[in-house]
């Protein structure tokens, strides 16, 4: 450290314990007031239907002394801390060495991810939120389509899941199609949506994209419940058929998987087949992308995300890019809906609320908008962190907010906060200034 | 001269639901005029606001107070300053350290937001419904068809109206003529420029915040009024519909969104009357999506360039 550097005695920064406590105290009395109805009162709706009420003062006491010691424990975090960056915390060695051992994360996961059901066979409930963890990665990858590299806010995806789920459900119950004939359909469905979706909004940007796909998303969601003669309305589908190995049902009968293989029948097997193909339609929605970022039609997204003016000054038709991405991303989310019905036997539109829209795009953002990785990293502790707090269920989704508005707070770029362009100069060039002035080359 | 009546009623309706709209739609206008975001939390902040007005209004009613209209003028009180004060936190928390963050940001710190306050109601005050008994009751027959069909006016539809008239009033006075207004004006076109004139940016900002949630509080008790029931799940809905309403008018514009507001209450009225009941909320959210389309302007507003 040399001189130069600003110095960093507590002297100069701290400003005190009463600014602290000043600061505190301030936001104790702002609790005081937000909470004092909503938490030190609680109402409920009486036996004789009048509104009775009750106290509860001792709740709000321990809130607003919560907020209290936690703004203590923030200030004191944010001096000590200070506001240099946290890289200098860690020694460029180490550094080094995580970016050696990154190069590995991914091949390892994908492995891990092939033994799940090998190591994990005998329990259940692993196995069940591993199907769970993926079906979430497949879903963030699709929309991370969209989100991450064409950079469209979509709020909406939920509805090409449901679009996918309904399609598979409806096609199988009422023509009796079986699972592999309907996932490329409810693929094809979802994607024409996408495009329907996106021809109407290709003028919008930003927020206003945003919300109506929001709104989208609520139409689709509002046309299942009401069209009951069609979709079951607010009851669902159920009898969907499940998943059978290309054919051959995953049965204790003569005919089934098992009989043929020679082994005697579980009902794990069809946990495992299930999770095989979530697997498969994950890493296919992986490698499709990866593919994607190579060809024009990538590399446009991309351009798109980063600069919508500057990209139609180059002569990219926005028009494609913008309705290609969406098409794409759709497609993906019918594929997970198609799978989603077949793994459930039972769809309804409780299902496709706009609370899983949110969950996919904290996931994609959590990730980093644009990192394959990050998704992944993304998945696993979201949904792990849902089951780690079910037995608080109802504070569950105060949590994801919470979480959401602080993880835009510390770190907007996401876990893997990189976003770069694809392609890029390796270095940058020395130009002669004969070659920049004016009235020469 | 039944089917004019039924038309007659339905206008009546859907003006006093768009005066409900109008108003949680100037919070919408006002902080998508200043700091250009969509604050995906304000339907939660009207929802908050209801809420507020409900316990107030209990605990006023349980402590003996029987004069109605003072009970009235307290509960909008007590409602719209503490819901504002939730405005205020709701920007100093989720927005303000992102203002200069990227563009999607602070949307998914609103939606995060909005998440927070409507289960937070959900963990204190409980999930179900809350059912209040009328407070303002009687009203007017306007006129009285000869097939018995009776056009009526109730002193609930004249208080929110009323209501609605005077506050708009107020805040149009507030963004025209004072020192606040003209510095909401200020930071709206440029707010470096203003901020170098010495216009405290921050304060403004919040200011805005504030003003668009006591706005969204006297929403919230109106609507607690007129159906005499809130849970905490109806700031969703009532937002999205707002934020339409804030569109369809033109957004930025403190009369393009009252405007608005009532164009979609009338529309959902009409549609709900004439149409179906159950897909109300689906016309309301296909026409956010035809005005985007058709005219993303609105109807009051100015065209948005953009600078490269």
């Amino acid at each position: 450290m040399t001189a130069a550097a600003p110095d960093k005695s507590p002297a100069t920064r701290a400003p005190g314990i009463a600014f602290i406590l000043k600061k505190a105290l301030a936001s104790a009395a702002v609790a005081l007031v937000l909470f004092s109805l909503m938490i030190g009162i609680r109402t409920e709706a009486g036996p004789t239907g009048q509104l009775i009420y009750w106290t509860r003062f001792g709740e709000l006491f321990s809130v607003v002394a919560a907020v209290f010691g936690g703004s203590i424990v923030i200030e004191l975090a944010r001096q000590w801390l200070g506001p240099s960056d946290t890289r200098q915390l860690i020694p460029s060695s180490v550094q080094n060495g995580l970016a050696f051992a990154g190069q590995f994360v991914a091949p390892a996961l994908l492995i891990f991810a092939l033994l799940v059901p090998v190591i994990f066979y005998n329990q259940r409930y692993l196995l069940d939120l591993s199907i769970l963890v993926l079906t979430y990665v497949m879903l963030g990858w699709g929309l991370n389509v969209v989100v991450g590299l064409a950079g469209l806010l979509d709020l909406g995806y939920v509805a090409f899941y449901a679009v996918g789920a309904y399609s598979y459900g409806l096609l199988a119950t009422t023509f009796g199609l079986s699972f592999w004939v309907c996932l490329p359909l409810a693929g094809l469905l979802a994607s024409l949506w996408g495009v329907m979706l996106g021809f109407p909004v290709l003028r919008l940007r930003g927020d206003y994209l945003a919300i109506v796909t929001l709104a989208f998303g609520e139409i689709i969601r509002l046309v299942i419940i009401n069209w009951a003669s069609l979709t079951g309305g607010p009851n669902g589908l159920s009898g969907i058929p499940r998943p059978t190995f290309f054919g051959i049902p995953l049965t204790p009968g003569d005919d089934g998987l098992a009989a043929k293989l020679g082994i005697p029948f579980s009902p794990t097997h069809r946990i495992v087949l299930l999770f095989y193909i979530i697997l498969a339609l994950a890493l296919l929605t992986c490698w499709v992308t990866i593919r994607l970022r190579r060809l024009p039609i990538g590399r446009a997204w991309e351009a798109l995300r980063e600069d919508e003016v500057a990209c139609r000054a180059l002569g990219i038709n926005t028009t494609t890019t913008k309705l290609t991405a969406f098409a794409t991303g759709a497609m993906f989310g019918g594929f997970a809906g198609a799978f989603f019905a077949t793994r459930q036997g039972f769809i309804s539109p409780e299902s496709f609320t706009f609370q899983e829209s949110a969950l996919v795009l904290a996931i994609v953002v959590l990730g980093g908008m644009g990192s394959q990785l990050g998704v992944v990293l993304a998945a696993i502790a979201m949904i792990g962190g849902f089951e780690l707090f079910r037995g608080l269920d109802q504070y569950r989704m105060l949590v994801f907010g919470l979480a959401m508005v602080l993880l835009m707070i510390w770190r907007p770029r996401g876990l893997i906060g990189h976003r770069a362009p694809t392609v890029f100069l390796k270095r940058a060039q020395a130009i002669s200034s004969d070659l920049v002035k004016e009235g020469h080359g | 001269m039944a089917a004019m009546d039924y038309f007659a009623q339905q206008l009546i309706n859907g003006l006093v639901l768009g005066s409900v709209y109008g108003l949680i739609a100037i919070g919408y206008t006002m902080v998508y005029g200043i700091v250009g975001m969509i604050n995906f939390a304000h339907g939660d902040i009207f929802m908050i606001g209801g809420f507020i007005a409900m316990i107030s209004f209990l605990v006023l009613v349980s402590l003996g107070l029987t004069a109605v209209p003072v009970i009235l003028l307290l509960v909008l009180l007590v409602s719209m300053a503490i819901t504002a004060l939730y405005g205020w936190t709701v920007e100093r928390i989720a927005y303000r350290p992102l203002r200069h963050s990227f563009r999607l940001a602070p949307m998914l710190s609103a939606i995060g937001m909005s998440f927070v306050l409507s289960n937070f109601s959900q963990v204190a005050q409980g999930a179900r419904v809350k059912p209040v008994a009328p407070i303002i009751t009687g009203g007017y027959t306007l006129h009285e068809g000869a097939s018995g069909f009776v056009v009526r006016l109730s002193n609930i539809q004249i208080v929110v109206v009323l209501t609605t008239i005077v506050l708009l009033l107020l805040f149009t006075w507030i963004v025209k003529r004072t020192r606040l207004g003209r510095d909401m004006r200020a930071c709206e076109q440029d707010q470096t420029m203003a901020a170098l004139l010495g216009v405290d940016v921050d304060r403004t900002i919040s200011m805005t915040f504030v003003i668009g949630a006591a706005l969204a509080a006297v929403a919230g008790m109106m609507y607690l009024l007129y159906y005499g029931l809130v849970d905490f799940f109806m700031g969703f809905v009532a937002g999205i519909k707002a934020f339409t309403a804030a569109v369809l008018g033109g957004i930025g514009s403190l009369p393009g969104a009252m405007l608005g507001g009532l164009a979609i209450g009338l529309i959902e009225t009409m549609w709900s009357a004439y149409f179906s009941v159950e897909y109300k909320d689906v016309a309301a959210f296909s026409i956010l999506i035809v005005v985007l389309i058709f005219m993303p302007t609105g109807l009051l507003g100015r065209p948005e360039i953009e600078k490269v």
